[in-house]
């Protein structure tokens, strides 16, 4: 083997731009690990779920940060509280519900006991067991139980969202998000209250950062899938923006969908079906809402772990938990809002039915990216190309890009120093 | 029900199992009424009374367009399904509707692959007995799975 095709000890990006990403960076541990550090466990706020799901004092939601485990919990007086699931004695992961509600948390091996908020408030034998008169055993004089609560997060939440970060040094949620991407942030999450409609959860088998390239992608998505093709709901030549922070770590895509009709654009793309019918056309039963303000598509994707979604009616948060370097659970939580009519939810059912695991759009992406990981795996001295639309980064006013993955790269190489 | 009832129950269950896994999508549509509902479902939705599934169909009409979209428009590695379902358990019986559950568990096995355990879980049917047989007024599959291998592309 000569030297140029030795896979380096050390990774070097090898590349004078982000129009080309080595395959090592979804496949080395290494590089895994530190991504975890980074953007998982410092100076990032994570998702964690929506404020609905824990509607009064006491309900919890356990969730996950990366590889840890988290729980969302509502406390007395209604605010949020996001702690580890890591009791502070032994270690154990005490919740083992993935809801539910309670007024304080018990590692059921030695009985610790916790607040809502974290708090440490009850140690069994403290104070050791009373034989023949005397104090026998029990915690030295000195312990403390303040300095013995749950890992306790900082939390930040924003029109019902709930973002939690292990960094307590860390900028506001706003500032993270940037004020491009915090406009439509607020325009799907205009403060009225979310209705859950409930989830549907997956187990991908790739890397991580596949997804977040999978919705920064709006190239594959009026090729790969028929549905948007054919309906018109996702095209090249829809009406489209590509946006993104200044960091260039965030994404919005936005698009407005046309009427579906054949033209230059679409002779060449073999998922468009002209004669495909629909023989129950109420899975696209589409009503416009105000509060699109025009896009009928804004697909965000917040980096490391979260993908927003709005498809027409159908409003999703996809969760995204890293359980190694080549999988990753993929948790939607689809919802409404509080002031919709009964045919409103409906329509958002009915039209989930295109998202999801068994989505008529979204079953292939989860396929594509397994593929894409067993290529990657398989030689990985090799390099990913990402150069349509030029090979630097800079949002567009159409789709035929891939600005946002370049940008994404962008960022990924400055916080990991490669 | 009398055995007799019993023994067209169960074959009717075992017919739809041949009808998906031998992918025989005309045979399995026609096991459905015009308006019938099927839904497959986690666990976790059904027991906490959210109505999300990961299909959710709410006539025959949709089942035909599924069909299609799995045959025509979804790209997915080619997979088998088998299906081990169990002995239905009767709930009720009466004025031509039958409500009846059983157990199932799905293997899959893709095309370089051995079979793995895909999904596991109950049927919970409404039957109507017609002149032409049975007929699913509404089929929810309720999956005990935390979550799908990946992507579900056939029906179970």
């Amino acid at each position: 083997m000569n030297q140029e095709n030795r896979i380096p000890m050390t990774p070097v990006w090898g590349h004078e731009d982000n129009s080309r990403i080595p395959y090592w960076a979804y496949t080395q541990e290494e590089v895994y690990k530190k991504e975890l550090e980074k953007f998982f466990y410092e100076k990032h706020w994570c998702y964690v779920g929506l404020e609905a799901e824990i509607p009064e004092p006491g309900d919890f939601k356990r969730t996950a940060i990366g590889e840890r485990s988290v729980i969302m919990v509502r406390g007395e007086e209604g605010e949020i509280y996001v702690v580890e699931n890591r009791c502070a004695h032994r270690g154990m992961r005490f919740c083992r519900e993935k809801h539910g509600k309670t007024k304080s948390f018990t590692c059921p091996y030695h009985q610790w006991n916790y607040t809502l908020e974290g708090e440490l408030q009850g140690v069994p034998f403290r104070r050791g067991v009373k034989q023949d008169g005397q104090v026998r055993g029990g915690m030295p004089k000195d312990f403390k139980p303040s300095e013995h609560g749950l890992n306790k997060l900082r939390v930040a939440e924003r029109g019902g969202v709930v973002f939690a970060s292990f960094d307590h040094e860390i900028e506001s949620l706003e500032d993270f998000l940037g004020p491009t991407i915090l406009k439509y942030f607020d325009r799907m999450f205009n403060g009225r209250k979310l209705k859950i409609l409930g989830y549907n959860k997956q187990r991908i088998p790739g890397n991580w950062k596949l997804m977040q390239e999978n919705i920064k992608d709006p190239y594959h998505a009026g090729l790969l899938h028929t549905w948007f093709v054919t309906f018109g709901l996702w095209r090249a030549d829809n009406r489209s923006e590509l946006r993104m922070d200044d960091h260039f770590r965030h994404a919005a895509m936005v698009s407005t969908r046309g009427d579906g009709s054949k033209n230059a654009d679409t002779t060449n793309i073999s998922s468009f079906k002209e004669s495909m019918k629909l023989h129950d056309p109420s899975f696209l039963d589409i009503e416009d809402e105000d509060w699109w303000g025009g896009p009928t598509a804004v697909m965000m994707t917040l980096f490391p772990n979260l993908v927003l979604q709005q498809n027409v009616n159908s409003v999703t948060t996809r969760h995204i938990q890293p359980t190694g370097i080549d999988s990753f659970d993929f948790v939607w939580t689809h919802f409404g809002f509080d002031d919709d009519t009964p045919e409103m939810t409906e329509r958002r059912l009915r039209q989930a039915n295109l998202f999801g695991p068994a989505g008529f759009v979204s079953a292939d992406d989860g396929e594509v990216i397994e593929f894409s990981h067993e290529g990657i795996e398989q030689n990985d001295r090799e390099q990913a190309l990402a150069v349509l639309g030029g090979r630097t980064v800079e949002e567009a006013d159409h789709m035929v890009s891939e600005a946002c993955i370049r940008g994404m790269y962008d960022y990924w190489r400055k916080v990991m120093g490669v | 029900m009398n055995a007799e009832n019993y023994l067209k129950l169960v074959q009717f269950y075992q017919d739809y199992a041949a009808a998906v896994d031998q992918e025989d999508w005309d045979a399995w549509l026609n096991m459905f009424t015009d308006d019938a509902k099927y839904k497959v479902q986690s666990r976790e939705n059904y027991d906490r009374d959210l109505p999300m599934a990961v299909l959710n169909m709410y006539s025959k009409n949709m089942l035909k367009d599924r069909v299609y979209g799995m045959t025509e428009t979804i790209f997915h590695e080619p997979y088998h399904q088998c299906h081990v379902v169990a002995s239905p358990r009767v709930i009720s019986a009466s004025g031509g509707e039958i409500e009846a559950q059983a157990n199932y568990s799905v293997f899959r096995t893709k095309t370089d692959g051995i079979a793995e355990v895909y999904n596991v879980g109950r049927y919970i049917d409404r039957i109507q007995v017609t002149d032409q047989g049975f007929k699913l007024a509404s089929r929810l599959c309720v999956f005990d799975n935390e979550m799908v291998l990946n992507s579900m592309i056939y029906p179970i």
